[in-house]
């Protein structure tokens, strides 16, 4: 097998299969949730429920000063890396691209070097916070395997990414290869670990929001 | 037909200079990336050289190769070198038509065994595929391969369908079309890719056979490092504009206007290797990104199959669009379902006033 021949397969079937995997999976796992709905709340309502619902999905982005203060590593490094990684796979000129091709929609991107200082950080954030889950004795009581293999299938994208982007790996459709390969394995391992907070999280927001929304307290 | 004249005297013959030939040699030292001390030794060399006999195959091709070849670079010192290489057969640019130039390769077979260069353009239908859809005089383009390299020094694929299968073997290759290495695996075979290769890749590869009697190094497809060592995409005068992120979005915008970068519009230069960017084409007029246009990847196995040509790099191959929404629905569906016997369950777990223990929940986790 060439460096082209490798491409062409991470490029060609491999990507439909890991598309496939992908929206098979994500989509189960959200649609049980919201078939499964929530328990039937006999009380009268006191408040409405979408707009507090709404209102915490945003709320949620900023830390409450407790947390802030108790795990001030973990807030600033996992926003950092976590904004990063979002503006990277988002705004990056060649993924727009291929987002525009695979779905239709498309939007402007950054200019290249903003994208790659961008990487740079959110790899110097995911060494930082694996770094310090093995030194936090609390964390690493805590973590499981499935832990480290999240992390693994996020760091690796990031890291192929910046290697094929910088030409680091020669040929280049090797380095593209691994990168998109890299980028496959993420998206079939996404429905089936914690990967999925990255959908359930704003749903578990919105709940948590209705929920006291009703009640009429702020949440 | 070859004949003893040595390069040096044949190319005083055709008015070229001493210094015009060092100079070439000086120029081919440098694109092979080998020091300029060894410019003399490659004159050297080159004076020396009896006239290689080169046998010529034309398979399944356009004769763009030929073309490039002959045409593009005909007031240089490089094709007086071409001139002065024994072209023994090659049935676009000989005389003799029929048995006689069918005798003539038989006949620089024999009187240079062992020792002749042959230069392959075009694919060809292999051993398992009907010899029919390519013959030459009545011989299938397979034997002829077959036969011809028996006594060859050498193999030299010119362009992507000799070197890689090109055009003929794109999906769905309806006539079996292989590439020469499929099938010469006890010769040396030299990849020149692309459609058509540049000139001054074909002599720097004979030039380097004659200078040290050897092969260049070559890359993973067989191709002369000397050339196909850098990507278009690293020597490529628009890559400011790519690392900037100017693009051009379309062929008349102001992007592409300005000379913007064009891999929006398709380029792969980022995965192509070649020597354009730096030689260019028609004496170093210009070339394909110069003149506005996308890198079609000419040069890379499977160029034809591996996206279109106007797509960007990052864009899959396949259809994952209609698979995306399949399998989303199929996803949607057998979601639903799951919910709605969970909680299914969960009701019937209510009437009837079934316990869980703690145990029994951490399992579920």
């Amino acid at each position: 097998m060439t460096s082209m021949d490798f491409l062409l397969f991470a490029k060609g079937p491999m990507f439909s299969i890991a598309v496939a995997i992908f929206a098979l999976g994500i989509l189960v796992r959200l649609f049980e949730i919201l078939a499964l709905g929530r328990a039937h709340n006999y009380a009268a309502a006191r408040g409405n429920e979408i707009i507090p619902g709404l209102k915490t999905v945003y709320r949620r982005f900023n830390p409450d000063p407790g947390t802030f203060k108790r795990s001030t590593f973990d807030v600033v490094v996992g926003t950092l890396w976590h904004v990063g990684f979002v503006i990277v796979l988002l705004l990056f000129i060649p993924h727009i691209e291929l987002i525009e091709s695979t779905l239709g929609l498309g939007w402007p991107g950054l200019p290249n070097p903003i994208v790659d200082a961008l990487t740079a950080i959110t790899l110097l954030g995911l060494v930082a916070v694996l770094i310090h889950r093995f030194k936090h004795p609390v964390k690493r009581f805590l973590s499981t395997r499935e832990d480290y293999l999240i992390w693994l299938v996020t760091f690796l994208p990031v890291l192929t990414g910046y290697l094929a982007y910088h030409r680091l790996i020669n040929p280049y459709p090797l380095a593209l290869g691994l990168h998109i390969l890299a980028a496959e394995i993420f998206l079939i391992v996404l429905p089936f670990t914690k990967l999925t907070h990255i959908f359930t999280a704003f749903l578990a927001r919105y709940y948590n929001g209705a929920i006291f929304g009703r009640k009429g307290i702020q949440s | 037909m070859a004949t003893s004249k040595t390069l040096g005297e044949s190319l005083r013959q055709h008015g070229v200079s001493r210094r015009g030939f060092l100079k070439f040699c000086a120029a081919t030292a440098s694109m092979m990336a080998l020091p300029p001390t060894m410019a003399p030794a490659i004159a050297k060399a080159l004076e020396q050289a009896r006239r290689p006999s080169v046998i010529w195959l034309s398979f399944q091709e356009c004769t763009g190769c030929t073309e490039s070849l002959t045409r593009s670079f005909s007031p240089t010192v490089e094709n007086l070198i071409f001139d002065v290489i024994s072209l023994d057969y090659h049935h676009t640019l000989q005389a003799a038509a029929g048995d006689a130039a069918e005798h003539a390769r038989e006949q620089a077979m024999t009187l240079n065994a062992g020792e002749y260069l042959v230069v392959v353009d075009g694919s060809l239908p292999g051993p398992r595929a009907n010899p029919g859809y390519s013959t030459i005089a009545g011989i299938s383009n397979y034997e002829m391969l077959m036969e011809t390299i028996e006594g060859a020094a050498a193999v030299v694929a010119v362009g992507t369908c000799a070197a890689f299968g090109g055009l003929p073997k794109a999906n769905p290759n309806p006539t079996g079309a292989v590439s020469v290495q499929d099938l010469v695996k006890h010769k040396p075979v030299i990849n020149v890719s692309g459609c058509p290769p540049v000139p001054m890749v074909i002599t720097g590869v004979l030039a380097q056979f004659l200078t040290f009697g050897t092969l260049p190094e070559l890359d993973e497809h067989g191709r002369p490092r000397a050339f196909f060592g850098q990507s278009i995409h690293d020597r490529c005068y628009r890559r400011p504009f790519y690392d900037k992120g100017r693009f051009a979005e379309t062929f008349d915008d102001e992007g592409a206007k300005a000379g913007w970068c064009l891999y929006r519009l398709g380029c792969k230069g980022p995965m192509t290797y070649n020597a354009c960017a730096t030689m260019k084409w028609n004496g170093g007029t210009s070339w394909p990104i110069e003149a506005g246009y996308p890198c079609l990847g000419c040069s890379e196995p499977d160029f034809w199959d591996a996206g279109r040509f106007y797509k960007s790099l990052s864009v899959p191959t396949g259809a994952p669009g209609d698979l995306l929404v399949t399998a989303g629905a199929v996803g949607a569906a057998v979601g639903v379902g799951a919910g709605l016997m969970s909680r299914q369950q969960s009701k019937h777990a209510v009437e009837r006033h079934d316990t869980v223990t703690a145990d029994q929940l951490e399992e579920t986790l």
